[in-house]
């Protein structure tokens, strides 16, 4: 099994170059927003490891907020991230990187302060990557091209179908997945399907994988004498804090929400970025890392087989620190517009909503860390538009499937790997078709 | 908050009632003429209101405005921007006709009204007995009226009996507003109800998240001394309260077009077309549902109704008796917060998604956040099935449904339906279809049609009737405000 990374990779824009960085990303795409994979300054047809990625403009238009708590006027310059979602480990990608869109890459980032110049880009580009406080892969082990894979077996076992209609009427299920299972490997053996063996897992991510699923919890183990009192009043003085945190929730400027769903709905899946400053104090910050390690842990460790809790619309997301710790950005990719995708989230998880969302300077009023908050459903829309921030170019390997898709698919796989299916695995099999 | 008990003197009559015992209807689209002439006619115009009243009425009036109506009328910006971004952006939008699907043949360039440039500013409906309507409809758009509006549009109504122009018994489904506002949303978290918060529907009431939506609300002082007071905001009043939000859609029928391609696909005969077109919609064309009623009655189901709504699709999971794709099952799932009614432990670990591990759990957002009152009539004369296999007829009338629908809140009510399920081509766990009846049928990528039917079976691999044409086509629409009688008073620079 391959597991699945993410990049992030970011540098501020160099003072009076934006409007070149515009145009150069803007030129990346087929449509406003879609990158054209051929696109030559990073052709990511090019690219078999890449699942999603984008380039988004770091520009948060509510860094005034946090005047309403108290704290300074900040600035921060616009920066640039090149974020994505790749089979593998980054330095193979950043290594790939290099090798595919060397001049791409020097050319964007050209126009950052300390960008890549002709130095070594695999490098250069690793070391302005700021790795995920969070991250969230919907199937961890799903390769690209184990997606295309996929997808083009099960058209072929439709097509198998389709053509053959009457041969498969009134069969027995067990007698239909034996069939089909003839059909597709005569396809492999004649080389019209490819159906390759998952790679074995690397070592050292096991290792790694299994050092953390254990020594996390014994460290808080260990660490509870200490921790527990803290936590306890931390939880105190947020649980006072949050009742007067001011709220930051006013109607989204309808030329910010044009702007932003003028890239939306063209493709069953979508791309979402957004960012805010974090709640000032200490305590505020170290609730924030604890809370976002521990939706990191459920996520490496519990919910990698396609649910995040309740959710099934989300192929990747991550919350990523920013500037020592004051801002956050998270990144995703979903399915079905932005709409339904925050009803989802609200009624199946807002309590994970809350805890990761809270700490947003302006966040919608919440009870104890995990009420209220979401459940305000306008309050918490508006904040979510409002802290959106458009996604320049977004890049997407298969177009048109839903995370649905992908697990139906699989399981489609899956079955015709089995040499033979009972009856009752045999009928839930067919019944997938 | 301790919410307001309802005034129905306050509220349109057609939130309440539907007016179904006045077959004749009318819905006259009209543009300011003269702002202070439109102001007075607002003012004085005799709105019917909800109140109960033994013999219900001869005839009805109401009365609906668009964002730009607000404009024409001179109300002022700032009561204006604070209703819900849905209305005022109105229904036109670039990026929310891709939403809803007003693409291809349903791209509102090509509506007969509605739109940016073409918005009515005010909507009349106008009810009335059979062979009354012109009589009243003179009544109210005599030459008060038009010296302030300019009528550019008159939709006429007909009465089919209760059965929409395909031919199937319409209107059967219907949240049942929880009026006395008496059991708490959480309640209906675990179990299907067609009991629905009244903050669903109308404006300044508490909704399913026991929340209000989106509407003015304005400082006290003497121009607002009329309006009542917002729930939310002391010392404020509210403009919304019981108003609602009316979405009106003209959806054109093609009804020979359906019953012709349901006859090919059912092998050219009558009676399998029949029972074809059922699947399509969910139910018998005398509007029996295709799955059994369920022994656990569906609280907020008139007696009346019980025969042919007291079910779920619980039995059904796989959507094997009434398919995933079908018009009812995706206008309206049926579920609940949580798929198996957990309780104390389970329920915790169902909420972080231990009890989902089949392929179809989970997959449809719960229903009653997302439920809407409909209102709509149809248009064009009747035209039975086994008739509309002929050619069309060198002057085919236009058959269609007025479609209204209130809510509260456009986008997750009437938007979401519209969007998620109905036009969406990966509904539940569909790929490559939208709605069978009012669907359209445009490219979505990796995906070269979206004319496709799915019907699961038992133990074998799923029936698709493919290449679906599209039925319904768009002909119009707009949304509007239906506001409560003081509130349009108000609007119209009343100050009682």
């Amino acid at each position: 099994m391959t597991p699945q990374a993410q990049f992030f990779v970011t540098a501020p824009v160099a003072a009076g170059r934006e409007g070149e960085l515009r145009r150069l990303l803007d030129g990346m795409n087929a449509a406003p927003g879609h990158a054209r994979t051929d696109n030559p300054l990073v052709p990511f047809f090019a690219f078999d490891t890449i699942h999603f990625a984008r380039f988004v403009i770091v520009d948060d238009q509510t860094l005034d907020d946090t005047t309403a708590y108290g704290g300074p006027r900040v600035s921060h310059p616009p920066a640039l991230a090149f974020a994505g979602e790749v089979d593998g480990d980054l330095d193979t990608f950043f290594a790939q990187a290099a090798a595919h869109a060397a001049p791409g890459l020097r050319a964007l980032f050209g126009c950052c302060q300390d960008g890549p110049g002709g130095g070594d880009l695999a490098a250069w580009l690793r070391a302005h990557h700021v790795p995920a406080a969070a991250s969230y892969v919907n199937w961890v082990g799903r390769t690209v091209r184990r997606v295309r894979e996929d997808a083009a077996l099960f058209e072929a076992v439709q097509g198998h179908l389709a053509r053959d209609r009457a041969s498969f009427e009134g069969q027995p299920a067990p007698a239909v997945h034996l069939r089909l299972r003839q059909r597709v490997w005569e396809d492999v053996a004649a080389g019209r399907l490819v159906l390759t063996p998952d790679a074995p897992t690397p070592l050292d991510w096991r290792l790694r994988r299994l050092a953390h699923a254990v020594g996390v919890p014994l460290l808080l183990l260990l660490a509870s004498p200490l921790l527990l009192p803290l936590a306890v009043a931390g939880a105190l003085q947020l649980r006072r804090a949050e009742q007067t945190d001011p709220e930051i929730c006013p109607r989204t400027p309808p030329e910010h929400v044009a702007r932003l769903a003028a890239v939306e709905d063209f493709d069953v899946t979508n791309s979402f970025t957004a960012m805010g400053s974090l709640k000032p104090g200490l305590t505020r910050r170290w609730a924030t890392v604890a809370l976002l390690g521990a939706i990191d842990f459920a996520a490496r460790h519990v919910f990698t087989t396609g649910r995040l809790a309740r959710v099934r619309s989300i192929h990747f997301a991550r919350w990523v620190f920013l500037d020592d710790r004051t801002r956050v950005i998270f990144l995703s990719n979903y399915d079905g517009s932005l709409e339904s995708y925050m009803d989802d989230f609200i009624n199946k998880v807002g309590f994970g909503l809350n805890l990761s969302f809270c700490h947003g300077i302006g966040y919608p009023r919440t009870t104890w860390l995990i009420g209220g908050g979401s459940s305000d459903e306008r309050k918490f829309k508006e904040y979510l538009r409002r802290h959106q921030i458009p996604t320049q170019v977004w890049y997407r390997a298969y177009p048109g499937l839903t995370a649905v898709d992908l697990e139906r698919h699989a399981r489609v796989r899956r079955g015709l790997e089995a040499a033979q299916l009972g009856g009752d695995e045999a009928r839930a099999w067919v019944e997938l078709l | 908050m301790t919410p307001p008990a309802i005034d129905y003197r306050d509220l349109q009559g057609v939130v309440r009632f539907g007016y179904k015992h006045l077959h004749a209807a009318r819905y006259v689209l009209a543009r300011v003429r003269e702002r202070e002439a439109a102001r007075a006619w607002l003012r004085e115009a005799p709105v019917t209101a909800a109140e109960y009243s033994l013999p219900p009425p001869d005839d009805a009036l109401q009365v609906a405005l668009t964002a730009p109506g607000l404009d024409a009328l001179g109300v002022a910006a700032a009561v204006r921007d604070a209703f819900s971004p849905e209305f005022l952006s109105g229904m036109t939008d670039a990026n929310r006709s891709r939403r809803l699907g007003d693409v291809g043949a349903n791209d509102p360039a090509s509506w007969q009204w509605g739109g940016a440039s073409r918005a009515p500013h005010v909507l009349l409906m106008v009810f009335a007995h059979r062979g009354a309507l012109d009589a009243v409809a003179a009544r109210h758009t005599g030459s008060a009226f038009s010296q302030a509006f300019t009528i550019t549009h008159t939709l006429e109504t007909s009465d089919l009996d209760g059965v929409e122009p395909f031919g199937f018994a319409d209107g059967i489904s219907q949240p049942w507003i929880d009026w006395a506002q008496g059991t708490a949303p959480a309640s209906r978290a675990l179990d299907y109800s067609n009991l629905s918060a009244l903050g669903e529907y109308v404006l300044g009431y508490p909704n399913e998240y026991a929340k209000c939506t989106d509407r003015p609300l304005v400082p006290a002082d003497a121009a607002s001394a009329l309006l009542p007071d917002a729930l939310d905001a002391p010392g404020q009043k509210d403009v919304g309260r019981n108003g609602s939000y009316l979405v009106f859609r003209q959806l054109g029928q093609d009804v020979r077009r359906f019953w012709q391609f349901v006859h090919g696909a059912a092998g050219g005969d009558l009676a399998a077309a029949e029972r074809l077109a059922a699947v399509f919609v969910g139910r018998t064309r005398a509007g029996d549902p295709l799955v059994p009623l369920s022994a656990r009655p569906v609280p907020g189901t008139p007696d009346e109704q019980a025969a042919q709504n007291h079910f779920t699709f619980d039995g059904d999971p796989r959507g094997v008796a009434c398919p995933f794709g079908s018009h009812i099952r995706r206008s309206n799932p049926r579920n609940t917060d949580y798929p198996e009614r957990p309780a104390g432990l389970t329920k915790l670990l169902a909420a972080f998604g231990a009890s989902s591990k089949g392929f179809r759990d989970d997959l449809i957002s719960a229903v009653r956040f997302h439920r809407i009152l409909r209102r709509g009539r149809e248009y064009g004369p009747p035209l039975d099935p086994a008739d509309a296999l002929a050619p069309a007829s060198a002057t085919e009338p236009e058959r269609g449904l007025h479609f209204i629908a209130l809510n509260a809140n456009i986008g997750r009510q009437f938007e979401f339906l519209q969007n998620a399920w109905l036009a969406n081509t990966t509904f539940a766990d569909l790929r490559g279809e939208t709605d069978p009846l009012i669907g359209t049928r445009e490219p979505t990528p990796g995906c070269p049609a979206s004319g496709a039917f799915t019907r699961p079976r038992h133990g074998a691999p799923a029936d698709r009737v493919n290449g679906l044409p599209q039925f319904v086509t768009v002909k119009g629409g707009e949304y509007f405000f239906l506001p409560g009688l003081r509130a349009l008073r108000y609007l119209a620079g009343g100050t009682s």
